[in-house]
């Protein structure tokens, strides 16, 4: 019973959590508050029992996933507003095409 | 039928699980930010696999892992479901290498001189 | 305002699909059949302390096969988008800055001990809570951090390319083994089981998880590198 009520708590962050990385503006806070989002999961695999899941949702999840969204954004020189509608500049030698 | 009833019946697991994929689900239909819609799409994945997991979910059990040989008699007892387990970890790896493909895909695009916003590229569909 | 009325009628339908697992399935109250024949007879066919191994490696090991070839697949595929030839020249222009000295001291006493780590989670996978796709996670962080630690370099792509073929060419030679020399494809008892809980027990288990294991952390470390830039 005490579990049960520990993991509908981590339930309801993790809720919050998902519902920040929806709503806000900026997609740094966006990328960290998703990176919550496993980590508040892999607490719940493991009050439910499962170590291997957790372990692995934990390296993946809040690890890699994050790092790759912040590589992705720095190569593609997204700025942190949502809203903003840019586009990027074309070098003059051309990007490579479909050759 | 009273309300601590109604409540014992609900999976904590499954209910929470399914909160995140349906927030997830709205993130990737409301939202025209290429990168959010990545963000919502990685969000919705977590989501799922909570969903799976919850099937295993048994009340009171532990891990199944054995210590000894004397635990093998009572494992069935006291451990939970363990083919749920094998099947969400295999999908959590599968989700990482899906994510990272959606976003070279997002880079390719943004660099080939695109707009992050998803209503500017309209036109693509059929 | 169409499409947002459309939104709340795709949302709502999926929370309909999903209330009987939330609700009417409710909390299972003892394992299922095939999830007790796979907690009996785990100890006694391959003597694995550790069941959802026993399931990922043996049971279920057509599964694992294709996921390790998804993870190929999908690593391919960022490796073919994000080539220099086909981005143009870098967009930073060479600029890069140099890393911290914090960073560069960290990676430098971390980097050993992550790889010891990642090799001791896939090794005794059969006994803790752990295994290949933990292990490799755990050490294409440890090549991460070497990636941020000294942003001019990167990986050694030949070697990376031959530590992932020749993991799955042993993987499947593994399971090839278990045809000729045990009852089936993939069949752990190609090597002698040995005792629950000892390091050498489980027959091939171990040996698949560590080359699943360098598999899966080389297929990470490449695609971690693609996405960094400066490929050719």
């Amino acid at each position: 019973m005490a579990i049960d009520i520990a993991i509908s708590i981590s339930g309801v962050l993790m809720i919050a959590a998902a519902i920040g990385a929806v709503l806000t503006r900026s997609l740094l806070v966006s990328i960290i508050l998703s990176g919550g989002v496993s980590l508040i999961a892999s607490l719940v695999f493991l009050l439910m029992g499962a170590p291997d899941v957790a372990m692995t949702e934990a390296a993946i999840g809040s690890g890699l996933t994050t790092i790759v969204f912040l590589y992705a954004m720095a190569r593609s020189k997204q700025t942190d507003d949502e809203d903003a509608d840019e586009r990027m500049e074309i070098t003059s030698e051309g990007s490579g095409g479909a050759s | 039928m009273n309300i601590l009833e109604l409540l014992g019946r609900i999976n904590p697991v499954a209910a929470s699980g399914s909160v995140v994929v349906l927030v997830g689900l709205w993130g990737v239909l409301a939202r025209p930010n290429l990168f959010k819609i990545a963000i919502a799409f990685s969000i919705m994945e977590t989501g799922v696999n909570l969903v799976i997991l919850s099937v295993g979910y048994i009340r009171g059990r532990t891990a199944p892992i054995l210590d000894s040989a004397a635990d093998a008699e009572t494992a069935v007892r006291t451990m939970t479901d363990p083919v749920p387990q094998a099947l969400v970890l295999t999908a959590i790896v599968i989700g990482l290498a899906v994510t990272a493909l959606m976003l070279s895909y997002v880079v390719r695009l943004k660099t080939a001189g695109g707009c992050s916003s998803v209503e500017a590229h309209g036109d693509e569909k059929w | 305002m169409m499409r947002k009325v459309l939104v709340v009628l795709a949302v709502l339908g999926f929370a309909l699909a999903l209330l009987p697992l939330a609700y009417e399935a409710g909390v299972a109250g003892k394992p299922g059949d095939l999830a007790s024949a796979y907690l009996d007879r785990s100890p006694k066919d391959f003597a694995a302390a550790n069941v959802v191994t026993a399931i990922v490696v043996s049971y279920r090991g057509f599964d694992t096969l294709g996921e390790v070839a998804v993870l190929f697949a999908a690593t391919a595929g960022v490796g073919a988008l994000l080539t220099r030839k086909r981005m143009g020249p870098s967009a930073t222009g060479g600029k890069r800055t140099e890393s911290t000295e914090i960073l560069r001291t960290a990676a430098g006493l971390l980097t050993g001990l992550l790889v010891m780590f990642g090799a001791y989670i896939f090794l005794h996978g059969h006994l803790t809570p752990g295994g290949g796709f933990q292990g490799g996670v755990v050490i294409a962080t440890a090549v991460l951090l070497n990636l941020l630690a000294a942003p001019r370099s990167h990986l050694a792509h030949g070697a990376v390319t031959v530590v992932e073929s020749l993991s799955g060419a042993v993987y499947v030679a593994l399971g090839l083994l278990g045809i000729y020399l045990a009852r089936g494809f993939l069949d752990p008892r190609a090597l002698p089981i040995g005792k629950i809980g000892a390091l050498a027990s489980a027959g091939t288990i171990p040996l698949i998880y560590s080359v699943i294991g360098l598999k899966v952390g080389a297929e990470l470390s490449a695609i971690l590198d693609a996405l960094k830039g400066d490929r050719e």
